[in-house]
């Protein structure tokens, strides 16, 4: 019988080792899945990569899981928000090593990490301090840069609804990166706000197939990080 | 007594009413961050723009009314916004895929520098402490028909933002096609930057003297 259902959070990443690479999506605060970092943070991980669009805002979320020095380097497209301190503090401080990429480039190599190439060539970055040390390659008279894969032990997604067998739909924007790390994962982990059973979604609107789903947890009303920077809220 | 500073040029609605003019019917489009938002206000009429977001959809609406958003509905500036019938969602790989594609037709983006080669500088300063963030910028300019910048003619400091060479870090090579600015709407050509228009009231030797490379009078 295949169901991919786990009691909670705690239960979701209680076997994230020290060291490990956990992608986490979400573009800002859409598709954040809160819950499940939280979880991370209680469970005591440390030296992470993390593998994510953004750094987090305020004291919650993915800013309290650095915030809490569990993270020894992140790979993200734009690691500044208008509300945080938490990842400069750290990255001035030298306590964090970044890992600067290209949006697009970040979300082809993941997607690349999960469909079995190892690299591709893109034209994003090329003649900019962010080329520096990359091999590049001239197709049709323009010049393209080579990127690697990017793959991970866990992913960290929010969905807005699952099966049991691990198909998961998304909530609008918050599906941003999502699909794509779901797929580049070994293990991927999805909160939702709620699960059904097999049959209950209609196979024609499934996003997520849930070959690329390990295990689903139902988070039935998750907090929303703009209204918990809002009310200074900090986790722990 | 008072001082009284003369508006020169176009305010910044008026730059993106320039700009909107300049976007045929049914283009689709991407709106950077600041000024270029600024145009989604002038469709002008008859014409209808789809707007594109590279956090995932197509066919963007406004902000929605105070307290009818969605924390999971937002732009690329990550503020809440509606979708529009006929919109769609995505996951970024397809998004991007739309940008570097060659799919969406125009881009417009806020400039620190443009060059007379179509350089633009818009994504750091270089200074050692800066916290380093890209986003998507590379990748629009890589991969949009036409990106197009919207900015003020000079720095606060009086500085030309129309440069002969970017002193800023690249965000990529010869990509701008057109520049609006508060003076002047200018294009960038193999000649170099080439007059389209001057704002209403302005003359051309005082774009001249403001504009940091050799400005073309056609």
């Amino acid at each position: 019988m295949v169901d991919k259902q786990v009691q909670g959070p705690k239960e979701a990443v209680a076997d994230i080792p020290d060291g490990a690479s956990v992608m986490i999506g979400g573009f800002g605060e859409a598709g954040s899945p809160i819950e499940l970092i939280h979880a991370l943070i209680d469970h005591g991980a440390r030296r992470l990569t993390v593998i994510s669009n953004n750094t987090g805002s305020g004291e919650v979320g993915l800013a309290a899981l650095l915030k809490a020095e569990r993270v020894s380097k992140v790979i993200c497209s734009f690691p500044r928000t208008a509300n945080s301190t938490v990842f400069p503090d750290l990255y001035r401080s030298g306590k964090i090593e970044l890992e600067l990429v290209p949006q697009g480039t970040l979300a082809e190599r993941i997607r690349a990490g999960g469909a079995g190439i190892p690299a591709f060539y893109t034209p994003a970055a090329v003649g900019t301090p962010l080329a520096d040390g990359k091999e590049s390659r001239e197709f049709d008279g323009k010049e393209f840069l080579l990127e690697r894969w990017l793959r991970a032990d866990f992913a960290l997604i929010k969905g807005r609804c699952a099966d049991t067998f691990g198909n998961v739909v998304y909530n609008k924007t918050g599906r941003n990166f999502g699909p794509i790390m779901a797929m580049a994962a070994k293990v991927t982990i999805v909160q939702v706000n709620s699960i059904v059973q097999p049959g209950g979604i209609d196979p024609e609107v499934v996003v997520s197939p849930g070959i690329f789903v390990d295990r689903v947890v139902e988070v039935a009303e998750p907090m929303h990080e703009s209204e918990l920077v809002a009310a200074g809220a900090t986790y722990p | 007594m008072t001082i009284h500073r003369e508006q020169i040029g176009r305010s910044k609605d008026e730059m993106a009413r320039r700009l909107a003019l300049d976007i045929p019917d049914g283009a689709y489009v991407n709106l950077g961050i600041g000024i270029p938002e600024l145009v989604a206000r002038f469709v002008p009429e008859g014409r209808t723009f789809v707007y594109h977001t590279e956090n995932g959809l197509l066919g963007m609406g406004p902000s929605p009314e105070n307290g009818a958003g969605d924390p999971d509905l937002i732009n690329a500036g990550k503020r809440q916004v509606t979708a529009l019938p006929g919109a769609a969602y995505f996951h970024h790989a397809d998004s991007f895929a739309m940008i570097r594609g060659g799919h969406i037709d125009l881009c417009v983006l806020g400039a620190m520098q443009v060059a007379c080669n179509g350089d633009l500088a818009n994504w750091s300063t270089g200074e050692p402490d800066a916290i380093p963030a890209v986003g998507g910028a590379m990748d629009l300019v890589a991969g949009v028909k036409s990106v197009y910048a919207i900015t003020q003619h000079c720095t606060k400091t009086g500085d030309p933002k129309l440069v002969e060479r970017c002193a800023y870090p690249l965000t990529g090579r010869g990509v701008i096609n057109r520049i609006y600015t508060e003076l002047a709407v200018i294009d960038v050509t193999p000649a170099g930057f080439a007059l389209v228009e001057l704002s209403p009231g302005v003359d051309f030797e005082y774009v001249r003297e403001r504009t940091g490379a050799p400005l073309l009078r056609r």
